[in-house]
């Protein structure tokens, strides 16, 4: 089955970006595609790889990276909510690429699934 | 790296846009609302629900002027251009309901008359088969 | 369809909008803050158990534990499930509505 995942929060205020992840390694085990995850709201800053967290924390924007990098899950960052927020082509981290809101309408055409997170 | 592509020809689907949130307090509403504006354009069906204090999201008469924020409320006249062209065009097979929930409705004492748009007030049984028969729930 | 909650009942109303707005027979699974909402004993039990004859309910373990709450101290009829059950349940009711 086909996955399209909505991402509504940024990675340090709400669980929503952890749970996300969680689903989307579950079900790419379970041998689902996970088609797209779409970041929107301040869902943009898991994209920010000037992000720091401390060295006991988990770095979520690292495993979404690895998530794209290691499985080819499509990672899109909306452009306009990036924009606001500053999070632009200069600081997107590896596997994270911009892309418009389209993108998520598209997710929802073309996935059997649109599941989203946020707060 | 590109945009994936998924396969989307010929796809129809009913998208349905959960407004929850009152407007300002936070951007939900605002970001929602350019979900929907968006869904037009791929000619997809949309149900726009207000629920809970979303209905404030189209209350008459906002006036953000003394907050100093982006008032929204005039877009909501472009929501109601894209249903009335679906409405009219006959070879535009899109559908668009602007809906919003009588128990929310009634229990922060408004009535229709209360909004800025004209909408289809359904009971909350009504609204759950909208819900149940949609493909896509986008909520704020 | 499957209804996903992710805030405590005692914070806010998601959970009312939610049993207000699920069908009878779609699916109710209760994640982060939500799985509050899944202890028996509590001010707010009576909502879920009013809601396991119409709805079958579940609780995300991960966010149990998280929490320090005791998977035994649940509301008779909650099933407890992990992330691939999360996935399976999306897979098995289709639209998936989240109560945020």
């Amino acid at each position: 089955m086909k996955f399209g995942i909505l991402v509504n929060e940024g990675p340090f205020t709400h669980q929503a970006s952890d749970t996300a992840y969680h689903f989307c390694k579950a079900a790419i085990e379970k041998g689902h595609e996970v088609s797209r995850v779409f970041f929107y709201f301040d869902g943009v800053n898991n994209a920010n790889k000037l992000s720091e967290p401390q060295s006991d924390d988990r770095n979520i924007v690292k495993l979404w990276s690895e998530l794209a990098t290691e499985k080819g899950v499509d990672l899109v960052v909306c452009v306009a909510a990036g924009m606001r927020r500053g999070i632009k082509e200069e600081n997107i981290a590896e596997g994270f690429h911009i892309s418009g809101l389209g993108q998520l309408v598209e997710a929802g055409m073309g996935c059997d699934r649109l599941v989203m997170f946020g707060d | 790296m590109a945009d994936t592509e998924l396969e989307i020809e010929g796809v129809m689907k009913t998208f349905t846009f959960m407004n929850r949130k009152a407007p300002y307090g936070t951007i939900y509403a605002l970001e929602v609302l350019e979900t929907v504006l968006i869904t037009a354009a791929f000619e997809q069906h949309a149900n726009i629900v207000f629920v809970d204090d979303g209905v404030y999201q189209i209350k008459k008469g906002h006036d953000t002027g003394a907050i100093n924020m982006k008032n929204f409320s005039p877009t909501f006249g472009i929501v109601e251009m894209e249903k009335e062209d679906a409405d009219e065009d006959e070879d535009m097979d899109m559908v668009w309901r602007i809906i919003v929930e009588k128990e929310s409705m009634e229990a922060r004492g408004l009535t229709k008359d209360d909004f800025k748009l004209d909408v289809e007030i359904l009971t909350s049984a009504e609204l759950a088969d909208v819900l149940d028969a949609s493909d896509c729930i986008i909520s704020g | 369809m499957l209804h996903t909650v992710n805030k405590s009942p005692f914070d806010r109303n998601s959970l009312d909008s939610c049993l207000r707005l699920a069908k009878k027979g779609s699916a109710i699974l209760l994640i982060e803050d939500g799985v509050i909402a899944a202890m028996s004993g509590t001010a707010e039990s009576s909502k879920l158990e009013g809601a396991l004859a119409d709805h079958s309910v579940f609780v995300l373990g991960p966010d149990l534990q998280a929490r320090g709450l005791d998977a035994s101290k649940l509301i008779e009829g909650i099933s407890v499930v992990d992330y691939g059950g999360f996935v399976d349940l999306t897979v098995e009711h289709g639209t998936v509505q989240s109560w945020l």
